[in-house]
């Protein structure tokens, strides 16, 4: 249950930027969550309600982008799309790859008033 | 909300503080206080200037990493331990698997040739850390109280509290739990996973992240091969899959086999540090 601890981290970026530009809260909050970043999406929701309660983000609609997962193989060189950690390359099966995405965890904008 | 991890928990519910053998059972007079969990509050500046006019809406291109604070106090930990020649692990690992008793072993093998400091991370109790204290080493005590795992900020207060001497070897067990650990950066050295035989070699095929980050991975409890149904070769083809950067070392903390096989590796580790 780290997602809590993301969800807090996210309010306090958000704290800050709020108090940066003398508003008051935030109307809207953008976030890249890659596919690969070991977050569980039911525990994020579940996470996000209970942390921005009384807090800047309170009523913020919130929009994620999940960042699909991309591999570069290390054996034949080709990139693939790769939804779990542990499979293997399409082309040669090999397992050794290098993610090139998938593993965001970002605040991308606010719009804040 | 969880029951392992919780939310609602308040500021200073982490307690960090060292345990010494002499005053077993006393309560800690050294206790500092954690702010990581619980409050999203923000600190008081007078001398900012507000530009800001009610009711305009404001578009901020932020572009900014969330684990970004804590990935950088990481680093400040990770140049504290390079300055200082420390060899700092991570050792991570489901609840049971033998992380304090591969310590206790260590300790007591190898106390005469490298000078250890341990950081134990658990919820509750210094059960653990009354073990360590027990071999002679130097050990601080984080009770994260319902979080699920050490952060860098812990680390930074809990090694200011243990104050470890240049070449040490600091270890840092992190609470038992194979998933939240995985996304911080403490600022180790390396990060060691533990997997004992009494549980599913198909491991690292469910909790991929964790594999995935860790350098090295110990296979525990080699004794108990012959009464559980554990594939050791299994095991690594699947962590494989997930990392190819791992390394294996099989061994019992409980019987003593296998144990040389860490030594050296440990003894290694800390070869690298004077680079």
């Amino acid at each position: 249950m780290h997602e809590l601890s993301i969800v807090q981290s996210i309010v306090e970026i958000a704290e800050e930027q709020v108090r940066q530009a003398g508003a008051r809260q935030v109307d809207s909050i953008e976030l890249d969550i890659g596919q690969l970043a070991g977050i569980e999406w039911s525990s994020l929701d579940f996470a996000w309600e209970a942390a921005v309660r009384h807090t800047v983000l309170q009523n913020a609609d919130r929009l994620v982008r999940r960042v699909p997962g991309k591999a570069k193989c290390l054996e034949c060189q080709k990139e693939f799309n790769i939804g779990a950690l542990y499979d293997a390359c399409p082309h040669c099966q090999a397992h050794f790859h290098q993610i090139l995405s998938g593993q965001e965890l970002r605040v991308c904008a606010l719009t804040v008033s | 909300m969880c029951s392992t991890c919780g939310c609602s928990q308040p500021a200073g519910a982490v307690k960090i503080h060292k345990v010494n053998l002499n005053e077993l059972h006393v309560a800690a007079d050294h206790t500092a206080h954690h702010h990581g969990f619980g409050t999203a509050h923000t600190h008081e500046h007078h001398n900012e200037h507000h530009h800001h006019h009610s009711g305009e809406k404001t578009v901020i291109q932020l572009e900014q990493d969330i684990l970004g604070k804590n990935n950088l106090l990481a680093e400040r930990n990770r140049g504290y331990f390079e300055a200082k020649h420390i060899a700092a692990f991570n050792l991570v690992s489901s609840p049971g698997s033998g992380k304090t008793a591969l310590l206790e072993r260590t300790l007591g093998d190898l106390k005469d040739q490298m000078p250890f400091f341990v950081i134990e991370g658990d919820q509750q109790t210094n059960n653990d850390a009354e073990r360590i204290a027990a071999t002679g080493a130097p050990v601080v005590q984080i009770n994260t109280g319902k979080g699920c795992h050490l952060d860098a900020e812990m680390i930074r207060q809990a090694t200011k509290e243990l104050n470890p001497v240049d070449h040490a070897v600091v270890f840092i067990e992190n609470v038992g739990n194979l998933v939240c650990p995985a996304l911080f950066d403490l600022g180790e050295s390396a990060r060691v996973v533990i997997i004992s035989v009494t549980e599913g070699d198909d491991k690292p095929l469910k909790y991929p992240d964790m594999f995935h980050s860790s350098q090295l991975c110990i296979i525990n409890k080699i004794d108990l091969l012959p009464y559980v149904p554990f594939d050791v070769e299994k095991v690594k083809a699947n962590a494989r899959k997930v990392s190819h950067i791992t390394e294996f070392i099989e061994l019992s903390a409980y019987t003593g086999q296998g144990m040389q096989q860490w030594y050296e590796w440990l003894q290694k580790q800390q070869q690298h540090t004077d680079h």
